[in-house]
């Protein structure tokens, strides 16, 4: 009873340390979300109403033209076009490809199990670097293509060495009865193993389609010059360094059409851009959490 | 984290399989995909590798990799007289070694605190917020650090408020606030992601050990410095070494987007130059030279880090 009692006193110091503790939070969550509800706000107001400033969380001059005159723009619903296709194909591509990988290395009885993951740890610390990575794609005639943006990522050491480490942890038991009773190699994984990952598989997909949803330095890079392949997030690239160039410039408000200002066209898009995750990721927390405790193991 | 160590020490002796007609009939499936990925590994991974020869020759793209003529070093000896190159070293450089350590430290921090909250629900939610900015591509990040940092944007409006400043400045026109927005950048989009597997090390720390240094009389500040950082000391040491071999590697695509001509001395790092030389000039050769520079000195700062670690009986790669 003394014992308890003790326990539940709180000290002086320890109060200070809650209520600071708890400052510190309400801080981080305000400096994490102010920018982008800022943004929000930004992109429903009226343009040239916002260059006077002064917009926090709530937009003063309401208007959907930012949004109207987003979609209108050719360029940046075909990009969003491309972005959806190499995210959903890219994320089928290397999720199959990485499973199968993984698979095979972590097979007890494979002969090579040890030099095939070996051959992939290398590739994560030796690359051969930018510019001969781009020669070899002008060679292979991938550059100015959609398949730049899927296959090149279809293998990868990190996701396959995720995806190993959790077939490991399953009994080999399974497998061996499944072989008795007549499976091949192929029936064990789709019938046996796969389902078994499920956790994993969306893991590591989860990981993969994040990654092309946001990547666009391979647009610019290999697909500059064709206008109907580049992804959404080079087009709001271009966007904001058209806008940091131009500043909201004399040249620029005349340019813009009536209550858009390029600001906030951009605000716009980012929201455009940004909704899909953010919509997503709350309900997909617990696979990137394991997936990411997974992760942590390198050999 | 713990367990990985354990399976080093355990050591898993595993049957050894002798390789018979038998065996090699029953793996066919795996080695017939096998020798597909290899094969596509080849091309795609290690093939690139030979285009390092290009960085010791006066590569033309007419000649090819293999009738042009080499010239040893001196693509090397070129790129190290270039004071150009050794301020983006020094950028490179600069830029990794302070984001690595805030990164780091924020992290660190913000994991010991949101452990110490005791309210459920709080803690879910302020996680939940705090995992979003590692989602977000640099454009965006970028896009909405413009806008903050902008003339009208909340930074120049509560500086002024605070009287801080008299007129609104522009943050991305001087050199001495560039490498501070970078680290701020970096440290706003990826503390919460980098605290999970701080957040599962700490709850992997046996709880009575809490307990007992209650009992003891320990205060808070104790517990953390005696407690729960010796317990997440090995995640730590493994993460730090892990991210050493990319510190040059962490200095691309924000600097590429935020950087400008104002600012241009602090902002070009190693992978920038590459790309101005290597694909915008297209002198293959200087661009290639840097890259394998920069290849080098990433083994060598991993190794080294692991020897550190080995010395010091710390927790290494390999």
């Amino acid at each position: 009873m003394q014992l308890f009692h003790k326990k539940k006193k709180t000290s002086v110091g320890d109060t200070i340390f809650v209520v600071c503790n708890t400052l510190f939070m309400i801080c981080f969550v305000l400096i994490t979300l102010y920018p982008i509800l800022n943004t929000l706000a930004i992109s429903f107001n009226d343009g040239t109403d916002a260059l006077r400033g002064g917009i926090y969380l709530w937009p003063r001059k309401f208007t959907l033209k930012n949004y109207i005159t987003v979609l209108q723009k050719d360029n940046l619903v075909t990009g969003a076009y491309i972005s959806v296709a190499r995210t959903v194909i890219g994320t089928l591509l290397s999720l199959a490809c990485n499973a199968v990988l993984a698979f095979i290395v972590s097979r007890k009885r494979f002969m090579f199990k040890k030099q095939l993951s070996l051959f992939w740890v290398i590739t994560m610390y030796v690359n051969g670097g930018m510019i001969p990575t781009f020669l070899l794609y002008k060679n292979l005639g991938l550059t100015n293509s959609f398949w730049v943006y899927v296959i090149p990522g279809m293998f990868s050491a990190f996701n396959m060495l995720v995806i190993r480490t959790y077939m490991n942890g399953i009994p080999e038991s399974l497998e061996e009865s499944a072989q008795l009773d007549g499976a091949g190699y192929t029936t064990v994984f789709l019938k046996i193993i796969s389902p078994l990952c499920k956790p994993v598989y969306a893991t590591v997909a989860l990981f993969v389609a994040v990654g092309q949803w946001n990547s666009w330095f391979d647009a610019m890079l290999y697909n500059r010059m064709s206008s109907n392949l580049t992804t959404l997030q080079y087009e709001l690239m271009k966007l904001l360094s058209s806008v940091t160039n131009q500043g909201n410039s004399v040249e620029a408000m005349k340019n813009a059409a009536g209550a858009v200002t390029p600001t906030s066209v951009r605000a716009a898009a980012t929201v455009l851009t940004m909704l899909p995750i953010v919509c997503l990721y709350p309900f997909l927390q617990r696979y990137f959490v394991t997936g990411l405790t997974i992760g942590g193991v390198k050999e | 984290m713990a367990a990985i160590a354990k399976r080093k020490k355990e050591k898993i002796t595993e049957p050894k399989v002798k390789i018979t007609w038998k065996e090699v009939k029953s793996q066919k499936t795996l080695l017939i995909w096998s020798a597909f990925i290899v094969l596509y590994g080849i091309i795609f991974c290690y093939l690139p590798l030979g285009g390092w020869l290009m960085g010791f020759q006066n590569y033309r793209p007419k000649d090819g990799l293999l009738h042009s003529q080499f010239v040893g070093l001196a693509k090397f000896r070129q790129l190290f007289s270039d004071a150009t190159f050794l301020r983006v070293i020094r950028n490179t450089l600069a830029m990794g070694v302070i984001n690595l350590a805030a990164t780091f430290f924020m992290a660190i921090l913000f994991a010991i605190l949101l452990n110490d909250i005791k309210s459920k629900g709080g803690k879910k939610v302020v996680q939940t917020i705090s995992y979003l900015p590692h989602f977000l591509s640099w454009i965006i990040v970028t896009g909405i650090l413009h806008d903050a940092l902008s003339g009208t944007g909340i930074v120049n409006e509560l500086l002024l408020k605070f009287g801080v400043l008299d007129q609104p400045l522009n943050f991305f026109a001087h050199p001495k606030y560039f490498w501070p927005i970078v680290a701020f950048a970096n440290v706003w989009k990826e503390t919460g992601w980098n605290a999970i597997i701080y957040l599962s090390a700490i709850t992997s720390i046996d709880p009575s050990l809490y307990e007992a240094a209650s009992i003891d009389g320990a205060g808070r500040w104790a517990k953390i410095k005696y407690i729960t950082l010796p317990g997440i000391r090995p995640t730590i040491m493994i993460l730090l070494l892990m991210n050493v071999g990319n510190v040059l590697n962490a200095g691309f695509e924000i600097q590429y987007l935020l950087g400008n001509g104002l600012v241009q001395s602090v902002s070009q790092t190693i992978d920038i130059y590459v790309l101005k030389w290597g694909i915008s000039q297209n002198d293959f050769a200087i661009g290639t030279a840097a890259g394998i520079f920069k290849s080098f000195v990433s083994i060598v700062l991993i190794v080294i880090a692991n020897e550190i670690a080995k010395r010091y009986g710390e927790e290494r790669l390999f």
